[in-house]
């Protein structure tokens, strides 16, 4: 036994992380749901979900088994091939997106198997993301025409054409960032990054601040959001591409709409913020304590919550939940070495959720843009202002050398 | 049989079955689905063979830019079913025969020359995306240059014919 899994422990060892990312990631996107609804709701002063567990913590749970149950009506006259593949392919490229990105720095040994946090570590990666992005408009192009709706049809052109502008500002924009790394791998992008371990001053967003912002607007509008969610805009197209979906196969592109949000965070967190890397100067020992500092109070806060519900959630579930992640907290700061490991997923993950919560907080903010106004802010305003930058960066480099 | 020769036929398989959904399907849209499936096969097999940039540019490229264009299109005119056609007399007697007579000609080709032919480099070295830049902005930088005109003035000619009278 240990001798085949010594064997082929470079196919196990990928599958392991492969359904350990899925199942991340799927909760992730579950989750976020929760956080929108939730966050919108108090900036529009409401109490957003409440019912379902405390503080509707088990509305995601809630929400998948009503779109498991649902009816999945299909309507007359479609193309059965077409309107099948569209929400599978839409969802598998989201998801295959995600495995080029380097979640840590550490590399560790599985059945003798080295290998590091993240699915592949290629070294192309960018390039291969941007390819998976590129094949994601099929999906939504399918899914506008299989429908033979005409609500369906508008929506999905409209999608199409708005992804495939966007594409050409978001390629250029982090051409400034691959200038100055000199690579296309994502982990070295982020290595970069590290400097001469002064934190953040050497992140790639100070020179690029330019590029990351082509780059998020550009993102924002790749992944069909609020504000430029055209493709779904209520009031003139009902839905947009998915009009003519219910039950599991709406839910997929909605889950497929959230795994490329939590991509493109991924992606702004790697190419400008430094990726896994602190914030703070590598001397700096004392902030590797961060992490306990906000699961302790975290933790008993839970705990003190859970009094407030008079039942199984109160008294067992909560309690039990924010002894966990105090004593997880506690734990990091007696063993040291966990906390070193710790470290990488700690900031990734908060950057990334920062990114998350920006692009949760403009749905609340922002109106939508009108149709020709997002056309023109594309090809007029964004591509040339990347193109601009990639010129001045490249100019910067010649001039100064590399940063 | 290794796991590369396992992977190539596999893709190679992929390739030449989208190459004849492409030209079966009698739904348009159908057919430029299997060109996709084909542009993405190929795409791997330059993978298979270390060209990874290629293999991305491929995908970008075909994939992503061209049979969008090709599915939008479709879309648009709204093409319906093909119709079909009995076979001209011309595909039966002379296309079939000369065909066949050529993948003949060409398996037995290879089957000849297999034991004589050296095997094909895995030319990761070359077709690494910073040696290839390195080409294409030094030796071959006219070319490149020329290319890069010519399409300009092809897209300049696009937007010429598209534009409305005034």
């Amino acid at each position: 036994m240990n001798e085949f899994l010594t064997q082929y422990a470079f196919i196990i060892v990928p599958l392991i992380k492969i359904a350990i990312l899925v199942l991340i990631v799927l909760t992730v996107d579950a989750y976020l749901t929760w956080i929108e609804r939730k966050l919108i709701a108090h900036i529009q002063a409401r109490w957003g979900p409440h019912r379902v567990g405390p503080h509707g913590l088990l509305q995601p749970l809630a929400d998948g088994v009503k779109f498991i149950f649902k009816e999945d009506p299909l309507p007359a006259n479609v193309d059965k091939v077409a309107y099948f593949l569209a929400p599978f392919l839409t969802l598998m490229l989201a998801l295959t997106s995600l495995a080029v990105i380097p979640f840590g720095p550490q590399r560790f040994k599985v059945f003798g198997y080295e290998t590091h946090v993240g699915i592949a570590d290629v070294n192309i990666s960018l390039l291969v993301l941007f390819a998976i992005t590129a094949l994601g408009v099929y999906g939504i192009a399918l899914a506008g025409w299989a429908s033979n709706s005409k609500y369906s049809l508008l929506g999905g052109l409209r999608s199409s054409a708005q992804m495939i502008s966007y594409e050409l500002a978001l390629t250029l924009s982090v051409v400034g960032v691959l200038l100055i790394a000199g690579d296309f791998s994502l982990r070295k992008i982020v290595e970069h990054q590290a400097g001469t371990g002064r934190g953040l001053v050497s992140w790639h967003i100070f020179p690029q601040i330019v590029g990351f912002l082509c780059f998020y607007i550009a993102a924002i509008a790749e992944t069909n959001r609020v504000p430029f969610d055209l493709p779904e805009a209520e009031s003139e197209l009902v839905a947009g591409f998915h009009t003519e979906y219910a039950s599991m196969k709406f839910a997929m592109f909605f889950i497929a709409e959230y795994t490329s949000m939590i991509t493109v965070s991924c992606l702004a967190t790697v190419l400008f913020f430094g990726g896994w890397l602190s914030p703070f100067p590598v001397s700096w020992t004392f902030t590797h304590y961060l992490p306990s500092v906000l699961l302790i109070p975290f933790g008993l806060w839970v705990i003190f919550d859970g009094m407030r519900y008079e039942n199984l959630f109160g008294r067992i579930l909560l309690p039990i939940v924010g002894i966990g992640l105090a004593a997880l907290g506690a734990t990091l700061i007696v063993l040291p070495t966990v906390n070193d490991i710790v470290q990488g997923p700690f900031w990734f993950l908060a950057k990334v959720f920062t990114f998350l919560f920006v692009y949760i907080w403009m749905r609340g903010t922002l109106p939508r843009f009108r149709y020709d106004q997002l056309m023109s802010f594309g090809w007029k305003f964004l591509l040339p202002v990347s193109i601009a930058n990639v010129v001045l960066t490249a100019v910067a480099i010649l001039i100064w050398g590399k940063l | 049989m290794t796991a590369p020769s396992i992977i190539f036929f596999v893709l190679a398989a992929l390739a030449v079955l989208g190459a004849i959904s492409l030209i079966l399907q009698r739904e348009p849209i159908h057919s430029a689905l299997s060109l996709i499936v084909v542009m993405v096969a190929l795409a791997g097999l330059y993978l298979l063979m270390g060209a990874e940039f290629v293999a991305a540019v491929q995908i970008i490229v075909y994939g992503g830019a061209i049979m969008v264009l090709f599915v939008f299109v479709i879309m648009l005119l709204n093409a319906g079913k093909e119709e079909r056609t009995n076979f001209s007399k011309l595909a039966t007697y002379a296309g079939i025969p000369l065909a066949v007579a050529t993948t003949g000609f060409i398996a037995a080709a290879i089957a000849w020359s297999s034991g004589s032919l050296p095997a094909a480099e895995p030319s990761g070295a070359l077709t690494s995306t910073k040696t290839l830049s390195l080409l294409l902005f030094n030796e071959f930088v006219y070319p490149f240059e020329l290319t890069s005109f010519l399409i300009l003035v092809a897209i300049l000619g696009a937007i010429v014919l598209a534009q409305r009278e005034s």
